[in-house]
């Protein structure tokens, strides 16, 4: 169904309801990329690619190597808040899409 | 009161409790049968997830795991809740979004094929099946220790009320009776790591515990930190340190690898993206995935401390000790044969890396094979070696050095001398554990036949009460089959599970995100990356298990791929045919986009797809 394709663009979906979806789903990417971020930083990077680096030191107080810690503690306590994080913006980011749409209505 | 006693108690209330949970929560249609009609509060479901997620292995197996693993066990625990990052920021607000019943559902309505339904349908019957194997040698352990029953009693007990109370109430009486085993299996697991870390070092929390200093009157002297003990001990008897990076084997590429396919193969598994169907809404979709980790994380944060705990236990307990002096847990385990002890004739026990120790597991070695080596070791050491076989050579080359994994958990409140009711409330929590996720997978498998392959793809015009009906048909027939493999467990269970996350990081995973974050992708080329996917994933794994192939460089690593860690590369592999062959075929029909479009945008604003009146339902 090749004559299909060109009407097929995203852009001719819902126009109506595109400007405000559209905007609601760049600010989602961008929420979503800098906590995947943050959890390939914490999980991947301290827990495993610098946890040989890491484990020079010690957390500070505790017998904890420090890349040992994170790859047995501090990670998990990561991952936990990324997703209170999410949870938090993105609630707010739906409220202010259905504002949105609510007053252009 | 005895331990048994005790155990009788626990076990008892506690499957009571189950029951009458059952009752409550029975239900009478489709939606309540498969996602408990959507009513559950977003806390409740984040404890049923747990429940569900944390198996037998995650209660018996992990800890144990970390203990001989040290810093590379590590990948587990990052593995199985890094996970959960991905399924909450990836798939779980859209899944519910989407409101179907099933996985296969998705993959099947947003690809618009049933080829690709059916391909989804047999990796989530695979993938649970194997899982449901593992959760019944669980139950077998706990029953047979604690309780002195026969394995098979014990296995049918256990299928006996995850028949009733799945039968009767579906997902919504699974749902409940998960929140109430989630209670008892975390009392379970914190009581003794608490009670621990305060004999080890005067601290409560274990996480604490885990990095302070030793009790001056266990340890001699006083600052004297845990991990640093642990390390010495473990270089004396020729292990690696205990917190060091990258040893043996477990090189860093190894570690990422396993670490990354566990962390996707989490977020692409069906019992636990099921759960999300279960919600109200996509807020309380989002709001269960943190609830769920934080409920995990319990357990999470307190295993790596009940794995060093039990570690030092062990080593101190056994260790240099004469036969008069070992403590009667030793003797109570050994029976299960998890653990055996093979002297070279001095009457005293080594546990070491190298080739003076004496500690074994029976492992998958035959009861009868067993006891001829244990004959032939008794004459070889009241003869002083003149006839006989030294058993010990034999067990290191077949690689069962050491206990088995599973006892440490189970054993280690034995170990500290706790109260025996606190070693009782173990074995039902481990009850607990397998029971929750056996009962989670036997609803992702009769959802899989019921609804996807009788209701979806052979009979569309099946009434609701058809369909219920078929539901607790499969549900029952599949309680019956897990029943049999506790029974006759495939001795190839524990090595098969790398098969579970490796297919579902493979297929699932990459197939949903695309279908959520692309609307370009058609459904040849999704098709195409999930075989492939599976495919390459399914045949490394299987050489290197049942073919002793070499595990593959790749040209540019210095060890091989561990069979674990491949799923990472079958991830990749299938985003990248899917993603190169996208721009040779068509996108998806108009229909298909809207519904793309729908699923993006929060509740609220357009209302949900109600799935009775949805296109093609």
């Amino acid at each position: 169904m090749p004559e299909q394709w060109p009407g097929n663009t995203p852009d001719m979906v819902q126009p109506e309801n595109n400007p405000a979806l559209s905007r609601y789903w760049r600010s989602n990417l961008l929420t979503m990329f800098v906590l995947l971020g943050i959890w390939a930083a914490a999980g991947l990077g301290g827990g495993i690619l610098v946890a040989d680096w890491l484990n020079k030191y010690h957390l500070p107080g505790t017998g904890y190597p420090l890349g040992f810690w994170f790859a047995q503690q501090g990670s998990i306590m990561m991952f936990v808040i990324l997703i209170l994080v999410y949870c938090v913006l993105m609630n707010r980011l739906d409220s202010k899409h259905h504002e949105e749409i609510q007053s252009s209505n | 009161m005895s331990v048994q006693s005790w155990t009788y108690i626990f076990i008892g209330l506690s499957f009571s409790l189950y029951l009458i949970i059952a009752w409550r929560s029975r239900v009478s249609d489709t939606q309540g049968f498969y996602v408990a009609g959507r009513g559950i509060p977003a806390a409740a479901n984040g404890m049923a997830t747990a429940a569900d997620w944390m198996s037998a292995a995650s209660f018996l197996g992990m800890a144990g795991l970390i203990s001989t693993m040290g810093y590379s066990g590590g990948i587990y625990l990052m593995g199985w809740t890094g996970g959960y990052v991905l399924l909450a920021l990836l798939l779980a607000p859209y899944l519910r979004k989407f409101g179907h019943y099933t996985v296969p559902d998705f993959v099947g309505d947003r690809y618009d094929s049933n080829l690709a339904r059916g391909v989804a349908v047999l990796c989530a019957i695979f993938v649970s099946f194997t899982y449901v194997a593992g959760q019944m040698r669980g139950v077998g352990v706990v029953f047979s220790r604690f309780l002195e029953v026969d394995i098979n009693v014990g296995v049918v007990i256990g299928m006996a009320i995850v028949f009733i109370y799945a039968t009767l109430g579906g997902m919504k009486g699974i749902t409940w009776t998960q929140v109430a085993q989630y209670w008892v299996l975390i009392t379970a697991f914190l009581i003794p790591a608490i009670a621990i870390s305060i004999k080890l070092t005067g601290h409560t929390l274990p996480q604490v515990g885990l990095g302070s200093t030793l009790d001056p009157s266990i340890a001699g002297q006083s600052g004297v930190y845990l991990l640093e003990k642990l390390n010495q001990i473990q270089v004396d008897l020729g292990f690696n340190r205990y917190t060091d990076t990258f040893t043996g084997s477990w090189d860093k590429v190894n570690v990422f690898c396993v670490a990354l396919a566990l962390m996707v193969g989490t977020a692409g598994l069906p019992h636990v993206l099921v759960r999300f169907y279960t919600v109200k809404s996509v807020k309380a979709a989002r709001w269960s995935a943190f609830w769920a980790l934080l409920f995990i994380s319990l357990l999470y944060l307190t295993a790596p401390a009940t794995a060093a705990f039990a570690r030092y236990y062990m080593i101190e307990s056994l260790n240099g000790k004469q036969v008069d002096q070992l403590p009667t847990w030793f003797s109570n385990w050994e029976k299960t044969g998890l653990i055996l002890w093979f002297d070279n004739g001095d009457g005293t026990m080594r546990y070491s890396a190298g080739n003076d120790n004496e500690i074994f597991r029976t492992g998958a070695v035959p009861v009868a094979e067993m006891t001829t080596i244990r004959f032939a070791h008794q004459q070889w050491l009241d003869t002083n070696g003149e006839s006989g076989t030294d058993a010990r050579p034999i067990l290191r080359q077949r690689g069962l050095a050491g206990p088995d994994l599973d006892i440490i958990v189970l054993a280690t409140p034995e170990m500290a001398e706790l109260s025996s009711w606190i070693i009782a409330l173990v074995a039902a929590g481990g009850l607990a554990a397998a029971l929750s996720t056996a009962s989670g997978l036997l609803l992702v498998i009769s959802s899989s036949v019921a609804h996807d392959l009788y209701y979806r793809i052979h009979n569309p015009s099946a009434t609701e009460k058809q369909r219920l009906q078929v539901g607790r048909g499969v549900i029952g027939l599949a309680v019956v089959v897990a029943g049999i493999f506790g029974i006759y467990p495939p001795g190839f269970v524990s090595q098969v599970v790398a098969f579970a996350f490796g297919l579902a990081a493979a297929s699932f995973f990459p197939t949903l995100v695309l279908g959520i974050f692309s609307k370009r992708v058609g459904s040849t080329p999704a098709i195409c990356g999930m075989i492939a996917g599976i495919g390459f994933t399914a045949f490394y794994i299987i050489n290197c298990i049942f073919f002793n192939m070499q595990p593959w460089t790749f040209g540019i690593f210095s060890n091989g791929i561990n069979p674990q860690g491949i799923g990472t590369f079958g991830m990749l592999l299938n985003f990248l045919i899917t993603l190169s062959l996208t721009p040779f075929f068509p996108p998806p029909r108009r229909e298909i986009i809207n519904m793309i479009d729908s699923v993006r945008e929060p509740e609220g604003v357009g209302p949900a797809v109600n799935i009775e009146t949805a296109p093609e339902h």
